[in-house]
């Protein structure tokens, strides 16, 4: 029986369940500088919405330029719900209460991106994603300062400093365990079929509407998730921070993680955050932006290396999976029937398709180039 | 009087909307991408206006250099950052650009710093008739759109170029095999869009003096929102889009309870009409064989 | 009646002006091998893109047994049970063969799991995935791709992606299944061994077969009817003996 449980599958629990005893230990020894707790949270929630983005770009194939807007209906609709229920419950079940409403209802806005999400793909969808985000968050920033605070920012409760990144840490485990499950499962296969290929999924009756909205509900419920613990983690939220700039920066983390890897997304996601806490305290002014030239850098000559069709032969040569694979011995029945090859993951950003109106228009169907239709 | 007012500056304002989203139009018909740096050409153009100014105090040379700096950065990034991945996933595509962008506003806050310019273009005065006022900045920028508009639209259906990039934009693949240079083809279409690029910055600085690095961002993504309202890939569509984006903001401005809520307005546009039309209004329908 | 299990009435599309198709009247009984043939450009794919519900007819109806289906969803369709494959080869790339073939079982009605009993775990997660491996072994046996399960789809020879499609559409127990061109591109060692496949299948899976294809043995020597297209209209209907020697047919093929 035991020999059936696949351990690598449990690797990321197994070393993020271990991370979080170790710090939360240190944390209650008073060993933890406020500054490496800051920067556990920070990480906690990157992690958190990179693996929750990841579901969307990397799994299902549509490309979100939203999520920070997401975050934001989290972030300040948990936050308000916290505000308002923290004298009524006490710390902890405002927090829970607080966490769970931010997330519905971020999931709720999922949901409503979702069904336009239904009729338009690649470049459009990425475009109203992101054209979401900006309402959302023009919406916020022109609220009443007693509502949402308005420019001013909405202030939140106070939380334990010593806990809030140990509870932050245990919900990634969570939302590592709730995205990991449904992709290896039927449903996982469902939704990684549509993203081959869509029209091969409706014929093979797989139900596209019901997982598109599935996976936008899922991922952006935790994105809302990750807004709240955002609100408790700077006491305040400030819709300026949830710019588009900041849902880049998410997908930054999903693309340099390899995209379909959550693993990767998890790693990248920690890199990034603990480089950009570092980098932020260290240079100052003017020179803080030279991270941002980095960054620029890094993504542009990875995308191309990863990319460029001419770059193939190298990359084959090259790949570090094959030379990792030199020291196991191959044995190609080794390999077992659930795992999935993401090495070459396609999106279904394809130019010809962009321009494609969903299969079932009900009005007649006119050929650009009348009599070019197949037999 | 107050109406047609707000018509002639949404009419300005749109045509340098028009001007931003021609590029991202050619870019998208012809290299079917999405070109998101492209906003952000603009904020250099922007900045050698800036720089050309401080040294001449002459805008027209300022303009001269925008548009051959804006020219040769936008082949250049065509070159370097998105022709070794043509043939790829136009994800890869998308978030290289994006790459493209950030790195643009990055080097120019390392360069530049964060605190905003003022560029003074020169000021035209007002012109006033029968209780009308408009900027003639106003009317320079409709104008000279509406030039540059006109002859982009000639070019394209006149010239051999124009033709192969229209030949180009329908199938690149056939069009190679008549002979056209496509990868030649393509870097004109950059060229052609950075320099109308280039002339958005002036336009957009002869309407507000201050310069930051994030000058093109919001304008770039309501351009190209503009763009995709009037259906990517077709330039007339890229025009009237451009306009209506322009029109809609300057009303939504002058009515006060609405006016913090431009931007959304403008999204909740576009979003409603890709939902009603997801062609956008001037867009063809195409889709996948089966 | 109730031995019939396509019939198309007046069945028609077209696109603009240009009829694709008009006026298709076909009958296809249970358990049959049924041929669609006809020059390039006749509308055969036009014909299975409306029976599966990609286009909607502009005018006529179909009936799969008693069920009126004209005008329902790609998805709709495959649920009441009629399943294809693609004449472009259309598999899930970057997925093993026998995940291919999983997808295909996910709407069967005795490997159903909601989605939170997945996301928790329950015991219903566990054993549905088993039961649905080994269906989809037993569907891979039929085709003869048992021994390629856990390799990518995609880096299987052209034949044998064919075969693992026809597999995929069966996994959906579909009544009627429509092949477009399942010999395209096979050598007549290849075409040979799938034609003993497809009557296997019809046999075993209790299903009807209606097949597009050039390959003129392969047709004569599967199909109990055809129906030969040309332009959109029906040239002739019949045994493959009759309506191949039919001199319409004859003229539309050599040219008259």
């Amino acid at each position: 029986m035991l020999k059936n449980i696949k351990w690598k599958h449990y690797i990321s629990y197994a070393v993020l369940a271990i991370a979080t005893v170790v710090l939360a230990i240190l944390s209650f020894s008073g060993a933890l500088k406020s500054s490496s707790i800051y920067m556990l949270e920070k990480i906690a929630i990157s992690i958190m919405l990179a693996v929750s983005l990841s579901m969307v770009v990397g799994f299902l194939g549509e490309l979100s330029l939203g999520h920070a807007g997401f975050m934001c209906v989290g972030a300040y609709l948990g936050g308000k719900a916290s505000v308002l229920l923290e004298p009524l419950l006490g710390e902890y079940p405002a927090l829970i209460v607080s966490l769970l409403i931010g997330g519905a209802l971020a999931a709720l806005f999922g949901v409503i991106i979702g069904l336009p999400a239904l009729r338009l793909r690649g470049d459009y969808l990425a475009i109203v994603t992101l054209a979401f985000g900006e309402i959302v968050r023009s919406v916020f920033m022109n609220t009443s300062t007693e509502s949402f605070g308005g420019t001013l920012g909405l202030d939140t409760p106070r939380f334990d400093k010593k806990i809030l990144f140990v509870i932050a840490l245990v919900l990634v485990i969570g939302c590592l365990a709730v995205t990991q499950n449904l992709i290896r499962s039927k449903h996982g296969r469902a939704i990684t079929s549509i993203r081959d290929n869509e029209i091969a999924a409706r014929a093979t009756g797989i139900n596209v509407t019901k997982y598109k909205l599935v996976v936008f509900a899922i991922s952006s419920f935790f994105a809302g998730v990750a807004g709240v613990l955002y609100s408790y983690s700077n006491y305040s939220v400030q819709s300026a921070n949830f710019d588009y700039n900041y849902s880049i920066e998410i997908l930054v983390m999903v693309v340099l993680g390899g995209m379909g890897s959550i693993n990767g997304s998890i790693i990248a996601a920690t890199l990034i955050t603990f480089l950009d806490v570092q980098l932020q305290t260290h240079l100052t002014g003017d020179l803080a932006v030279l991270k941002d030239i980095f960054y620029a850098l890094i993504l542009i000559v990875l995308v191309i290396y990863n990319n460029a069709p001419a770059l193939k032969g190298f990359r084959e040569k090259y790949n570090i999976r094959k030379l990792f694979d030199r020291f196991k011995k191959h044995n190609p029945s080794s390999i077992k029937d659930d795992e999935a090859k993401w090495d070459r993951v396609p999106t279904k950003i394809q130019m010809d398709e962009v321009l494609s109106v969903d299969l079932q228009v009900s009005s007649p169907y006119t050929p650009d180039k009348s009599g070019k239709e197949d037999a | 009087m107050k109406l047609i007012e707000t018509l002639i500056s949404g009419l300005s304002m749109g045509s340098t909307y028009a001007m931003i989203a021609l590029g991202y139009t050619m870019v998208y018909g012809i290299a079917k991408m999405l070109n998101f740096a492209h906003g952000d050409v603009i904020m250099v153009g922007g900045y050698m206006i800036f720089v050309t100014l401080s040294a001449t105090g002459n805008p027209l040379l300022g303009l001269l250099a925008a548009v051959l700096f804006c020219v040769v950065l936008g082949v250049t990034i065509e070159k370097v950052a998105y022709k070794p991945l043509r043939g790829a996933s136009p994800l890869a595509v998308l978030i290289t650009a994006i790459g493209v962008s950030k790195l643009l506003q990055s080097t120019a806050q390392v360069v530049f710093g964060t605190a905003q310019k003022m560029v003074n273009v020169g000021d035209l005065g007002y012109l006033s008739w029968n209780g009308l006022t408009v900027q003639i900045s106003t009317l320079v920028t409709l104008g000279c759109s509406m030039v540059l508009m006109v002859a982009l639209s000639l070019f394209v259906k006149y010239t051999r170029t124009g033709r192969a990039m229209i030949a180009v934009s329908e199938d690149r693949g056939a069009a190679q095999l008549m002979g056209i240079n496509v990868n030649k083809i393509i870097m004109i279409t950059f060229a052609i869009g950075s320099a109308l690029a280039a002339f958005a910055g002036l336009f957009m600085l002869m309407k507000s003096p201050s310069l930051t690095n994030t000058l093109g961002a919001m304008p770039g993504i309501k351009a190209f929102t503009a763009a995709v309202i009037g259906g990517i890939g077709s330039i007339p569509g890229a025009m009237l889009g451009g306009l209506l984006m322009g029109v809609v903001e300057a009303i939504s401005l002058t009515v006060p309870a609405i006016a913090p809520y431009t931007d959304a307005i403008e999204f909740i546009i576009l979003i409603v009409i890709l939902l009603v039309r997801p062609t956008g209004i001037l867009g063809k329908k195409r889709r996948e064989k089966v | 009646m109730s031995d019939i299990v396509l019939k198309t009435e007046n069945l028609g599309i077209s696109f603009g002006g240009l009829k694709a198709v008009q006026n298709l009247d076909l009958q296809i009984k249970k358990g049959q091998l049924y041929g669609l043939v006809g020059p390039n450009g006749a509308g055969k794919t036009t014909v299975f893109n409306m029976i599966t519900g990609v286009y909607k007819p502009t005018t006529g109806k179909f009936w799969l047994g008693e069920e009126n289906l004209t005008g329902k969803s790609q998805e709709v369709i495959n649920h009441k049970g009629i399943a294809r494959t693609f004449q472009n080869i259309r598999l899930f790339n970057n997925m093993t063969v026998i995940r291919n073939v999983m997808v295909g079982l996910h709407n069967q009605p005795e490997f159903k799991c909601g989605v939170f009993t997945s996301i928790f775990r329950l015991p219903g997660h566990f054993k549905t995935e088993k039961a649905m491996r080994a269906r989809a072994k037993e569907i891979l046996e039929v085709v003869g791709l048992l021994e390629e399960r856990n390799n990518l789809s995609c880096n299987l020879p052209y034949g044998k992606q064919r075969k693992l499609e026809i597999a995929r559409a069966l996994a959906t127990n579909p009544k009627l299944l429509c092949l477009d061109e399942p010999a395209a591109g096979m050598n007549p060692h290849e075409t040979a061994d799938l034609m003993d496949i497809v009557r296997r299948i019809r046999d075993e899976f209790d299903v009807t077969i209606l097949l597009i294809e050039h390959d003129m043995k392969f047709v004569s020597g599967l199909c109990d009817e055809i129906t030969v297209l040309n332009f959109g209209t029906v040239l002739a209907q019949g045994t493959p003996e009759v309506a191949l020697n039919d001199p319409e047919v004859i003229k539309a093929y050599i040219g008259g």
